[in-house]
């Protein structure tokens, strides 16, 4: 049997397949589905501030709004106390999976300001959850914000999020930050955990007849790996905080890679959201086999192996792989 | 358990009661009682118990006669039962009460007593309904304040169940139903010691059970009836001994002593008034003052008015009155008097002891105020030499000479408490914050509070008025304030609507929200404003609400803001005190609401104060500006003299005479109304407009049109007024104009949300664009005259489709209803297609208060002067009503056509024209116009023709042209109250219409579920979302092969719509159309209405069709289905509404379920469709 065993913020895991933040995670029975498959940990999908503030003041602005307006009608709705336009049921919903499996619960959290970022994570902490990945969905669009003030928002918002919460935090990112590697550190001297790599963020299409744009969100493609084994060789042996990769990753086969280049997890969601929990078992029986057909004692043989600080070809991960092709390009 | 202080309204109090002592609770929504039922129903959804420790089942039935039938049987199953309702709601109660009555069931009604609609509606109070009552031989009893409303909710309970007569307890509606005051509260131990364990053990032992069986509600003959009803004799008798001991048993308890009929005044008075109800209260003041200045008056108040007791009555009376004025909240045209008055009369003459002279009068009809000024009035009557017997107060009789001069200088209000008024907009959270305050003062410091709200009759830029009163004694004071120490102003504009500064006294308070920097607002006052503020040297304090409100997250809610303000600046508590205990009231408000919700308002607690300033007042007058008349100068006589004073809020200044004498009203008097209530109006770019109309097709306000003119039309038009040449080729050569009403416009933006012209270069910029209203309003003011002037389009040269039928002028214009209403489309899309030949029978609900509420009303006609005949029947009769309607209209062509025949064979009438008038082709507006044209000429042959049957002619012959008539109603009516004789409708195969605006719940009473609710919508008695499948009226319809049925949404597929409505009116049976409405009730931004409305035909939530009988007959199949199947499911329609995202987000595994199911209920349905429509005959 081969010795899949590996560390993720501080979590002893049996393997490294974690399967990601996804709807599977609202659904209890599917929960228990990826705990039967193997799951080593489940990851919650992310709690947004925005949409909770954004549900509370549009209750305001289109519910109350009509109230004591009529002499007939007083309110158009039930005195729900219970209709609370809050965190409430994510937070349930954190405490419900928790009792129901076994597994470390991570849940995920996507704040909009200082305040609710540190309000949340604490709440989701007390409902159960063993660990936090703090989802940075953020797309900077304000001319007046420099990459210097994004990067330090963020360093900000984890150093006090470590400082308020005691429970692992892993920081998900997206890939378009000029110096990665740098925020990185930063984010390993804050006290971040965990880097996940990378987020995938709705790609707005173009109606060109209705003339709008059009939010759409494709479930990742296993191209999309090449990006995150890069990074991921780039920062592996470098950081104290584990890595996790997330995206792209659908096989056993891209879960080697992505742990050959440093990753210490391998978030799985396209694959299961195709094919279903139970391709998490298979994913780790394939990976199993891989490591034994090439011989390998155990993962951590294998972890990092070809990473930028290991790997044979360290340029294949910089600029000089690009400088290459260019000039053995031919045209035929 | 100690008692505590609350502060409630009537309803709530008296429902704080009931829910305790009873286990079955059967009601109906009706206005002002609703508040009562939904109260019950969200307490027992939370588990809240009775004090027996059982949660009471809590059950809305079809109407309110349905649940009088429930209470009726739960009654006879041994269960305590009651049921709360008013006015019709009464009515259709009282073959129950007979019955339950009859049967000696105990049993207690909470009757918030209601006008009863007579040549009008009203929602609000008088005692009309309740005295309808009296033949049923239940017990009557009248409370007259809050605290008594709870107290004798309780008596009533303990009476009846000692007595065995069921007793009606009934309050003002409104007065005392919607009057926030602080009370004293009964609590459980209070209720038990009252309701003793052997009545309740009685009323089982009587229960109807097969363990012991039993027969009631058998048929008697002339032989025994008579008899077997005298049998209970004894038991009626017996009544006010019981009552009485209940209400003895209730002082001991709590120390308030009430009698059958309570005397307050001086012991040896001379004149007396009794009177009943929330006017007692100002009697009561009024003779307290009266007596302290040496007069020998009184006033005694009757508690129970049935069984009337002699005895109590006599005992209650001074011996030494000379003087009886019987005031009387009903009137009963044709008796001698009214109840009350042939009541004290008969027990004088019973009596035989006392003969003093007895006046009957009349006041307070649908909540008219009752004042210590009229009060006064009907004392300084009595001591009058020839007084006037069966006299009015509070009107001005000017017709009959029946009402009495009131002195409105007598006024009593307390000196050392604070009057309050503020003027709100709906929108703004006003009466909401002012609630809020009452709660403070009431509940956290020793002070009295009581808060009384009116408000508008619109749904869409209405106006509320709250007056607020504190002091440190107990108020009495069931009027509305007439002069105030502290006067609010929220919304600018209202300074030139309202008289604002009427309200204040010397010294008075003044707050104002203002635009803008505050040492500019002086300048922007009127002369008659500024001249108030003067002369009362009120202290005037400005804010710029709006820009603090928007700064802090609050959008258009200025409430807190203007609450901090009230606090800061009245005195009413120190301000540091007050702004904790608003922050704490924000806590408790708005913590279900979310974080967000509550830090907003918490930021704009904390922004206000910097932002309220203290103004300057000069000592001279600098504006010349005066507001501009409420109506144009243009408006017809009965506007000026009637209308005008209505919308100046000036009505109750109106004589008698100013009225028609059965309550028929003009058409087309909302277009002079100006409310200018849209803060942005659409602006066309003409330049990128593709000319689809659709803007003008989904207007619920017809306020933005579309008309085609030649080119000479426009010579000479406004300088900003745009138009250009139209695209096709029906109109070739001539130009096409859209134009919108800028004063109409309610600024919903449906229009621009429909809108698909975009410009391609920035396609954020489309052909219409909502724009900042105030420096347009001027000049499009003046385009919109214009553009009305402009002719209207030749009827018979229009086209069916969709794009067409807007050049069609809507006879349905600039309505009431909410922003963005779903139903005002398709109304409106009626009466350009038929207005001209059409009559609405329409069932009461929102349909029929945006439709016919008074001030102002939307129904309009054409340059012909023909437009919809428009009536309001009753709730439940809606579809009988307009079937009677076809009957007449029916019978009145067979005679006309019988007339003209007699005269076409008689020679009188030449036979070609009547051949041609008989046998007219009327389907189309060309043959409808020459069927007009024909009838012209008719006439004009029939005038001086000395027949007697061509004079009959003449006043039948416009029954020759052909008659439109819709059936128009909500869900309520048509899936509830008005099925069964909706359905009878539908198989009487007479050619009507009938149009079922859909909102899926009861919109107008504030959305309680209607059969029509779908499955895990949350709605009033049905918080946790309906488990039940909406009824599928439109195949119940179908079932009958012969019944024209389509289901419609104009926001998806509007070509569908209009077809629809064509069928409909060329089917020659009963045509039934399902209209899809969004609603205010639904939860969300209706600016989305539209896309909501395509979501929900995609899913399948809402599939489309067409069920024609005729395509049968050409062997098709009848049923069209209009839209495709299903796609992306429910979840993606339901999320976007609050209504089902409550269920959601309170209980997510319930919602699953429910969604699951509605998604295989709505696919199975669909197919189901799909089958009909394969299915050939």
């Amino acid at each position: 049997m081969m010795d899949l065993s590996t560390t993720y913020l501080g979590f002893r895991l049996p393997h490294p397949l974690v399967p990601g933040a996804s709807p599977l995670g609202w659904d209890l029975e599917m929960i228990r589905r990826l705990e039967d498959a193997g799951a080593p940990a489940i990851i919650l999908p992310s709690l947004f501030e925005e949409q909770i503030e954004a549900d509370a003041l549009g209750t305001m602005h289109h519910m109350d709004v009509h109230e004591h307006a009529h002499a007939e009608a007083l309110s158009y709705f039930p005195l729900a106390d219970d209709f609370v336009m809050g965190p409430d049921r994510y937070l349930e919903h954190v405490h419900r999976v928790k009792t129901a499996v076994s597994v470390p619960v991570i849940g995920s959290l996507n704040g909009t300001s200082v305040a609710g970022w540190l309000a949340y994570a604490r709440l989701i902490q007390d409902a159960g959850a063993d660990a936090l990945e703090l989802n940075f969905y953020h797309v900077a669009t304000d001319p007046h914000e420099s990459s210097a003030e994004v990067e330090q928002r963020l360093i900000d918002i984890v150093a006090s999020i470590k400082s308020t919460v005691r429970i692992p935090i892993a920081v998900k990112l997206s890939p378009f930050f000029s110096s990665l590697a740098h925020l990185a550190r930063r984010l390993d001297l804050a006290g971040a955990d965990g880097l996940v790599l990378f987020n995938r963020f709705y790609q707005p299409d173009i109606d060109p007849d209705a003339l709008s744009a059009v939010p759409r969100l494709h479930l990742s493609h296993p191209d999309e790996l090449l990006l995150r084994l890069r990074w991921l060789a780039i920062l592996s042996g470098r950081l104290r905080a584990s890595l996790a990769a997330t995206g792209g990753a659908h096989s056993g086969l891209d879960a080697l890679k992505a742990v050959m280049a440093g990753a210490h997890s391998v978030q799985m969601v396209a694959a299961l959201l195709i094919n279903g929990p139970e391709h998490l078992a298979l994913a780790r029986r394939d990976l199993s086999r891989l490591l034994k057909e090439r011989e390998y004692e155990s993962l951590a043989q294998a972890q990092g192996s070809m990473s930028l600080e290991r790997c044979p070809d360290p340029d294949a991960f910089e600029r000089g792989n690009y400088m290459k092709i260019l000039q053995t390009w031919r045209v035929r | 358990m100690s008692r505590s202080w609350i502060t409630v309204d009537g309803n709530e109090a008296v429902a704080l009661v009931a829910h305790r002592t009873n286990e079955v609770i059967a009601i109906y929504p009706i206005t002002p009682s609703s508040g009562m039922g939904e109260l019950s129903d969200e307490w027992s959804s939370k588990g809240k118990t009775n004090i027996w420790g059982q949660v009471p089942t809590v059950v809305e039935m079809q109407s309110e006669g349905g649940a009088a039938g429930a209470v009726h049987g739960a009654l006879q199953a041994g269960a305590l039962a009651t049921t709360f309702t008013a006015s019709q709601g009464l009515l259709l109660m009282i073959p129950n009460l007979y019955k339950i009555v009859g049967e000696l069931t105990p049993f207690t009604i909470h009757v918030t007593a209601r006008t009863i609609a007579t040549h009008a509606l009203s929602i609000f109070g008088d005692h009309s309904d309740v005295m309808a009552c009296r033949p049923t031989g239940i017990a009557m009893l009248s409370s007259h304040t809050v605290q008594e409303a709870h107290d004798f909710a309780c008596i009533a309970q303990a009476a009846t169940l000692a007595s065995r007569i069921p007793v009606m307890h009934f309050f003002d509606g409104f007065r005392t139903s919607h009057e926030v005051s602080r009370i004293e509260a009964l609590t459980d131990e209070d209720l038990r010691a009252m309701l003793p364990d052997s009545h309740i053990t009685a009323l089982r032992q009587r229960a109807l059970s097969p363990d012991h069986p039993d027969l009631r509600g058998t048929a008697q003959n002339p032989d025994v009836f008579f008899q077997a009803r005298e049998a209970a004799n004894l038991i009626h008798t017996a009544f006010p001994g019981h009552m009485q001991d209940a209400m003895d048993r209730f002082a001991a308890l709590t120390g308030r002593q009430y009698h059958l009929f309570d005397y307050v005044g001086h012991p040896e008075a001379e004149r007396v008034v009794i009177i009943m109800g929330s006017g007692a209260e100002t009697v009561e003041t009024v003779v307290e003052d009266l007596v302290s200045r040496g007069e020998r008056v009184g006033v005694l108040k009757v508690r129970l008015f049935r069984p009337f007791s002699v005895e109590a009555f006599m005992s209650a009376l001074p011996a030494t009155v000379q003087a009886i004025a019987v005031m009387d909240r009903t009137k009963e045209p044709g008796a001698i008097g009214d109840p009350l008055f042939l009541d004290v009369v008969a027990a004088l003459n019973e009596d035989g002891h006392l003969h003093p002279k007895v006046l009957g009068g009349r006041y307070g009809l649908a909540s008219k105020e009752f004042t210590p000024a009229m009060v006064k009035a009907v004392f300084d009557e009595l001591a009058a030499s020839k007084p006037k017997h069966h006299f009015t107060v509070g009107i001005i009789d000017d017709v009959t000479g029946l009402s009495l001069t009131v002195d409105e200088d007598y006024s009593l209000e307390q000196p050392d408490a604070v009057r309050a008024v503020f003027f709100g907009l709906g929108a703004d959270g006003t009466v909401g914050a002012n609630k809020n305050s009452i709660k403070i003062i009431g509940e956290d410091t020793p002070n009295f509070a009581q808060g009384y709200f009116v408000y508008d009759s619109k749904k869409s830029g209405a106006v509320t008025i709250s007056h607020l009163r504190f002091g440190p004694r107990p108020i009495r004071a069931p009027y509305l304030i007439r002069r105030a120490n502290f006067v609010a102003c929220h919304q600018f504009d209202f300074l030139d609507k309202y008289n604002v500064t009427g309200y204040l006294e010397p010294g008075a308070v003044f707050l104002l929200n203002a635009p803008g920097d505050a040492s500019l607002v002086w300048d922007q006052l009127s002369a008659d404003v500024q001249q108030a503020i003067i002369t009362t040297q009120a202290k005037v304090y400005v804010i710029d609400a709006y820009d603090v409100a928007r700064d802090t997250g609050m959008g258009n809610r200025i409430n807190t803001i203007m609450q901090v303000c009230f606090f800061a600046i009245s005195g009413v508590l120190p301000r540091d005190q007050a702004i904790t205990h608003i922050k704490e009231a924000i806590r408790k408000t708005y913590s279900k609401r979310g974080d967000a919700v509550v830090q907003a308002n918490f930021a704009a607690v904390d922004a206000t104060l910097a932002h309220l300033h203290r103004l300057e007042v000069p000592t001279a007058v600098t504006a010349t500006r005066r507001p501009a008349p409420v109506v144009s100068a243009d408006a017809p006589d009965f506007i000026q003299r009637v209308t005008a004073r209505m919308l100046a809020n000036e009505g109750d200044l109106l004589p008698v005479s100013a009225f028609p004498v059965d309550g028929t009203w003009p058409s087309g008097t909302a277009k002079w109304e100006k409310r200018s209530i849209a803060s942005e109006i659409p602006v066309w770019d003409a330049g990128l407009c593709i000319q689809c109309n659709k803007c003008a097709l989904v207007c619920p306000h017809a306020a933005i049109r579309a008309k085609v003119a030649t080119p000479a039309a426009l010579d000479g038009h406004p300088d900003t007024f745009k138009s250009i040449p139209y695209k096709g080729a029906e109109y070739s050569g001539m130009e096409y104009i859209i134009q919108v009403a800028p004063e109409d416009c309610t600024g919903c933006s449906l229009c621009v949300m429909v809108c698909p012209a975009k410009d391609k270069a920035n396609p954020k910029h489309k052909a219409l664009e909502l724009m900042p209203q105030r420096p347009l309003r001027d000049a499009e003011r003046e385009n919109y005259a214009f553009f009305l002037d402009l002719p209207e389009v030749d009827r018979t040269t229009v086209k069916t489709d969709i794009k067409s039928t807007q050049f069609l002028e809507p006879l349905f214009e600039y309505s009431g209803a909410c922003a963005g209403c779903g139903e005002t489309p398709y109304i409106k899309l009626l009466t350009q297609l038929y207005g001209d030949h059409l009559l609405i029978a329409n069932a009461t609900g929102c349909s029929s208060i945006y439709g016919g509420n008074l001030p102002t009303t939307p129904y309009t006609v054409n340059r012909d002067g023909r437009g919809p005949g428009w009536a309001n029947s009753l709730f439940e009769d809606n579809a009988e009503f307009g079937l009677g309607m076809r009957l007449a209209a029916d019978t009145q062509a067979d005679e006309a056509q019988r007339l003209l025949r007699v005269l076409r064979d008689t020679g009188w009438v030449d036979a070609e024209l009547a051949t041609t008038l008989l046998d007219a082709d009327q389907s189309t507006e060309a043959g409808l116009a020459a069927q007009r044209a024909r009838v012209v000429t008719l006439k004009a042959l029939l005038r001086g023709m000395g027949k007697p049957e061509a004079e009959r002619l003449l006043v039948l012959a416009d029954a020759l042209t052909k008659k439109s008539v819709w059936i128009v109603g909500g869900d309520g009516w048509a899936y509830d109250i008005g099925y069964g004789g909706l359905d009878h409708v539908l198989a009487s195969g007479r050619n009507v219409n009938i149009l079922v605006l859909d909102t899926e719940v009861y919109s107008n009473t504030g959305g309680q579920q209607s059969k029509a609710t779908p499955m895990g919508a949350s709605a009033k008695f049905a918080a946790s979302g309906k488990a039940t499948h909406k009824k599928d009226l439109a195949l119940m319809a179908m079932a009958y092969g012969s019944v024209y049925v389509a289901r419609v949404a104009f926001g998806a597929k509007d070509a569908q719509t209009v077809k629809a409505f064509q069928e409909a009116e060329a089917h020659t049976g009963p045509s039934l159309i399902i209209a899809f409405s969004h609603c205010i009730a639904h939860g969300y931004d209706l600016a989305h209405g539209l896309d909501q409305q395509k979501l929900a035909v995609e899913t399948g939530y809402w599939p489309l069709f067409r069920f024609d009988p005729n395509r049968v007959e050409k062997g098709e199949s009848a049923l069209v289905l209009d839209s495709g199947s299903p796609k992306g499911g429910l979840g993606t329609y339901m999320r976007n509404e609050s209504r089902f995202r409550m269920v959601e987000q309170m209980y997510p595994e319930r919602y699953k379920e429910l969604l699951a199911s509605a998604q295989q209920h709505a696919q199975g349905r669909f197919e189901l469709y799909e089958q009909m429509a394969r299915t050939r005959p």
